[in-house]
């Protein structure tokens, strides 16, 4: 089956030539229309159509944005605050950055419908310390913005006043975990916070009630209130709705970023078709599917059940190839759509290798607050830097998989999981390679094989 | 006595055995209370929860509820409501009662997660509990015992950290000991409200030290000692001198002010290595200030006193208690006691200055309070003094009105219990005009002048009962034996009342309290082997019109009118 086309909701403008991330260039196609109409709605309304829209969080975890919203404690008396989780930190994942750097109205008024349907008035954009032309970018385009009556005090004359504010991040990529990211908007150490009972929803930013949401999300809540969410939830596939950008990384010939409806578009139509297949001569050994703390998958693995198509239960016999982009096929199949950040892995890569890396990016980025993350975590790099550097011996895996164990599940934030995760499923699929790694070192490398850096 | 009101209670379940425990309780507490221990490093009752270091990790469940109709879902295999399980552990710390909660902490998975903890806590440990000074009292070793694996996984080298770092004064920090708790940082912040400590780096490599430019100096820096888990954080005054399985512990008072915080002197062969808070959740939580950690110093300070003296001749107690008889046998008496007695020594002083017909006085040590365990009255019994009827009304600083009397001759001799009369406003002149019987630890200026000197006992040497500014009789006992030369100042005291002519007293705290029960209102229904380690609160009605000098402390607040 041929893959479907590109269903470009957020990237329309991205790339497209001449359209600069100016405010009258976005105006002139169109932009702040649909905040002009929500202005006149009743904010109620508003997240009713994001309730019915179905939309899930795009920033890695896909909970419901519209549960989301109904959780924040608006009796409180607090103010509530809207924090842009624009932290864009799991490795394989490059969307927010496009809609940052190339299309910024967007995000503001997503972010401005958001506020005002939350009758939010501060909003702070939380942007990698690694952003620092995107965070350029931003500000300038908040102060177009403001300068322009889209955003500030008494927005387009409605009488509603929200304030936009950017923040940089210091380049941690904890800062990424709503509470830890919180904590360093607070100008603390990005500890994550325990919950119960630091909910955002509740206790968040300053103690009081906090919407968290990442950049794709509220560009979404844009596009949900212009054409209403029934409509929108038309999109895409039932409880995967609207269009999901996908980021693909690694040995395929055409990588990129690519959005599609929900569920619409096949691992292998995504990667053989839309991306071009692997690189010549090479064949497709693994693929990570959510940024590179989803669990990896195997190409030559089936992955068998049942599964809930409308109101019947369907068997289903797949293929790495098979499995639909959403986030409850792979969720269901045993790893997680997660940030979109899909890496692909050829027969050139020794999966001993690759884990090493990735261990070695989790333990330099655990933040040490908890015990099973941050003695973990580095230990599984430093097993995994000595058998690649050192002396790799037969029983590593299952000590390895033993340490993972030992981890997933006890920690104060889904850290814990993330550096987990990739241990435990590399073991769990490539165990052999594991285990036969240390004569796989000894062996001489053959002549023809690719130098890796 | 004013009992708390009752609070809200509710049934929950621990290992299959219910406990009410008050509504908000955690789960660690709540499992206290059927003697269930759950492990623990970062939880502190007395600090906020961090949840940090995931030993306490339990399995938590509650009761089934149909979603529906809000019914109780029964389980039939036992009659009971079924009981939901959380797939995943919960820790201990920051999970609160609710109705109904039940705990499991001797599953399996329990087991697992808190010997996985305790595998990560040690992999990066320096294991060098040969030579570390927490070991015996260090929860790693605890705890290592029960869910150690008894060998290493780890064949990977250890990461390497700053060994002697000087924190401050009083605290050698050795951070590859350092587990990452953050009691310390939240002591700091929390408790002695001095926000010093923070972490650096990240990961395995986070470090704990001072804020750029700052110090842990402030005079509660020894509690961070106290309350490490591990050997990371040292006092450096203890530091290597004594194995703690070795020392003997005796409970006593800080004397350093009338907040009396309690605390435990641990003491090997006569000698005392240190002093720690014990906890009293109506005076001092679990901490004390550093000051009065270095009282101890007291007792092998230079300038002891360690024999009798008559005239500064060598002499015996009778000898020097006959002369003193006879020097104040004549007219013109008085007494000058002292705050720092015990309620027993108070008690005798009293009878002492009615048996001579002399008035009694006691000098106030004021100083600054610093609104947390140091008050601004530094006498530890004013009180005391008050309830035993030593004085009627609050003491001055200075005895100027003392040294007129004795200007104008109508005091001729005077008994001082501890007290530097020079330091009280007593002119050398006036010091060589009067008798003077000294009793007391140190040489001074009024020992020097002194016709009579007696050394006593510090409050390390002997028992006896303090009241606080609570109004809070609390004992003390002996820690150390008495130093070479002095004489309990019960004995001494108890000597001269009879010398001059008293009725007869016991001459130690035993013998002494039926007398002293049956003569003191406030203290009549008591006796001194009923007073609990926390003591007991005192009607202070009597003394409420008085304006007592102290400002609010960690459980003191000052009455409105005084």
């Amino acid at each position: 089956m041929p893959a479907p086309e590109q269903h470009r909701l957020i990237f329309r403008h991205i790339d497209e030539a001449g359209y600069t991330p100016a405010l009258d260039c976005y105006v002139r196609n169109g932009g702040y229309e649909v905040l002009r109409k929500a202005l006149q709605r009743k904010p109620e309304e508003l997240v009713e159509e994001v309730k019915k829209s179905g939309l899930r969080g795009r920033g890695g975890a896909g909970f419901s944005c519209g549960l989301k919203w109904s959780l924040v404690d608006r009796k409180s008396g607090k103010p509530i605050y809207l924090v842009v989780n624009a932290d864009e930190s799991e490795p394989g994942t490059f969307k927010d950055r496009y809609i940052m750097h190339q299309d910024p109205h967007q995000l503001i008024e997503g972010i401005m419908i958001t506020c005002f349907a939350n009758k939010v008035e501060r909003a702070f954009i939380y942007i990698r310390g690694e952003f620092p032309d995107g965070a350029k970018i931003l500000e300038k385009a908040i102060a177009e913005a403001r300068a322009a009556g889209f955003a500030g005090p008494n927005v387009l004359g409605s009488g509603y006043g929200c304030e936009v504010y950017v923040h940089r991040g210091a380049g941690a990529y904890i800062c990424g975990e709503e509470t830890g990211l919180i904590e360093s908007l607070e100008g603390k150490r990005p500890y994550p916070r325990i919950k119960p009972p630091y909910f955002p929803a509740v206790l968040g930013l300053y103690q009081c009630p906090t919407i968290v949401n990442n950049v794709e999300t509220l560009c979404h809540v844009k596009h949900i209130a212009d054409m209403g969410g029934e409509a929108y939830a038309k999109i895409g596939t039932p409880n995967n709705t609207g269009t999901r950008i996908l980021c693909v990384s690694g040995h395929v010939q055409r990588p990129g970023y690519f959005e599609f409806e929900v569920g619409k578009v096949t691992m292998g139509q995504l990667l053989n078709e839309v991306c071009g297949g692997p690189l010549p001569g090479r064949t497709f050994k693994a693929v990570i599917p959510g940024g590179s703390s989803a669990k990896v998958l195997r190409f030559g693995e089936r992955y068998k059940g049942k599964r809930k198509v409308g109101a019947d239960m369907v068997e289903y016999d797949w293929g790495v190839e098979d499995i639909p982009m959403d986030f409850d096929c792979l969720a269901m199949i045993g790893s997680m759509g997660g940030s979109g950040g899909v890496i692909v892995m050829d027969d050139s890569v020794s999966m001993v290798e690759a884990l090493g890396n990735i261990n070695a990016f989790y333990s330099h980025e655990s933040c040490g607050q908890c015990t099973p993350c941050r003695e973990g975590s580095i230990w599984m790099k430093k097993i995994t830097a000595r058998m690649v550097h050192g002396a790799a011996r037969p029983e590593d895996g299952a000590l390895l998989k033993s340490v993972a164990d030992q981890i997933a599940g006890r920690t104060i934030c889904a850290f814990g999981e993330a550096c987990a995760w990739p241990t435990q499923s590399f073991i769990a699929k490539f165990g052999d390679e594991f285990r036969a790694y240390a004569q796989a070192k000894a062996a001489p490398r053959p002549a023809n094989a690719p130098e890796l850096v | 006595m004013i009992q708390p009101a009752a609070p809200d209670l509710i049934t929950v379940n621990v290992d299959g055995k219910d406990v009410s425990v008050p509504k908000g309780t955690n789960m660690i507490e709540a499992a206290l209370r059927v003697n269930v221990d759950v492990p623990n490093y970062c939880y502190h009752p007395k600090l906020t929860v961090v949840g940090n270091c995931r030993m306490c990790l339990v399995e938590m469940g509650m009761p089934a509820v149909d979603p529906a109709t809000k019914a109780p879902v029964m389980d039939p295999a036992t009659g009971k409501q079924k009981i939901n399980w959380s797939p995943r552990p919960t820790i201990a710390c920051a999970t609160n009662a609710s109705p109904g909660l039940h705990i499991r902490t001797t599953s399996p998975l329990v087991k697992e997660c808190r010997e996985g903890v305790m595998e990560f806590l040690l992999i990066n440990h320096p294991l060098d509990c040969p030579i570390c000074d927490q070991a015996g009292e260090c929860k790693l070793q605890e705890q290592s015992a029960g869910y150690g694996r008894g060998y290493s996984r780890y064949i990977e080298s250890k990461n390497v950290k700053p060994k002697r770092t000087l924190l401050g004064p009083r605290v050698m920090l050795d951070d590859e000991r350092c587990i990452l708790c953050s009691r310390c940082i939240r002591f700091s912040k929390e408790i002695a409200k001095d926000d010093v400590l923070g972490f650096t780096d990240r990961g395995s490599f986070s470090t704990l030290t001072c804020y750029p430019g700052k110090k842990l100096e402030n005079n509660y820096s020894l509690n961070t000692v106290d309350i490490c888990p591990v050997g990371a954080l040292t006092s450096t005054d203890f530091r290597f001198k004594m194995r703690v399985w070795f020392l003997k512990q005796t409970n006593s008072i800080d004397t350093e002010s009338s907040v009396g915080a309690n605390t435990v002197v641990w003491s090997r062969e006569g000698a005392i290595y240190r002093v720690t808070p014990r906890q009293n959740d109506a005076v001092n939580d679990t901490w004390m200030s550093d000051s009065g950690r270095l009282i101890y110093k007291d007792v092998r300070a230079p300038g002891r006193l360690d024999a009798v003296r008559v005239n500064g001749v060598e002499s015996a107690l009778e000898f020097a208690v006959t002369e003193a008889s006879r020097l104040l046998s004549g007219a013109g008496a008085a007494v000058v006691g002292s705050g720092r007695s015990s309620v027993e020594e108070q008690f005798l002083t009293a009878r002492l200055a009615a048996a001579l017909k002399a008035q009694a006085w006691v000098v106030a040590r004021a100083g600054e309070g610093d609104g947390i365990l140091v008050s601004a009255d530094r006498n530890p019994n004013v009180r005391g003094a008050l309830v035993t009827g030593l004085i009627a009304s609050l003491p001055s600083p200075r005895l100027d009105a003392l040294g007129a009397a004795i200007d104008a001759g109508s005091v001729t001799a005077v008994v001082s219990v501890g007290e530097d009369l020079a330091a009280a406003g007593l002119t050398p002149a006036q010091l060589a005009k009067v008798s003077i019987i000294y009793l007391g630890t140190q040489a001074n200026p009024t020992s020097e002048a002194a016709k009579v000197v007696i050394p006593t006992l510090t409050v390390f040497e002997k028992h006896g009962t303090f009241v606080n500014q609570q109004f809070r009789i609390q004992r003390f006992a002996k820690a150390v034996p008495a130093a070479p030369g002095a004489t309990d100042d019960l004995a001494v005291l108890s000597r001269l009342v009879s010398a001059v002519g008293g009725q007869a007293l016991g001459p130690d705290v035993g013998a002494l309290w039926p007398s002293i029960a049956s003569s003191i209102p406030a203290l009549a229904t008591m006796a001194y082997g009923n007073i609990p380690d926390t003591g007991l609160l005192l009607d202070a009605a009597p003394w409420s019109a008085l304006r007592f000098p102290e400002g609010q402390t960690l459980h003191y607040k000052p009455q409105a009118n005084g």
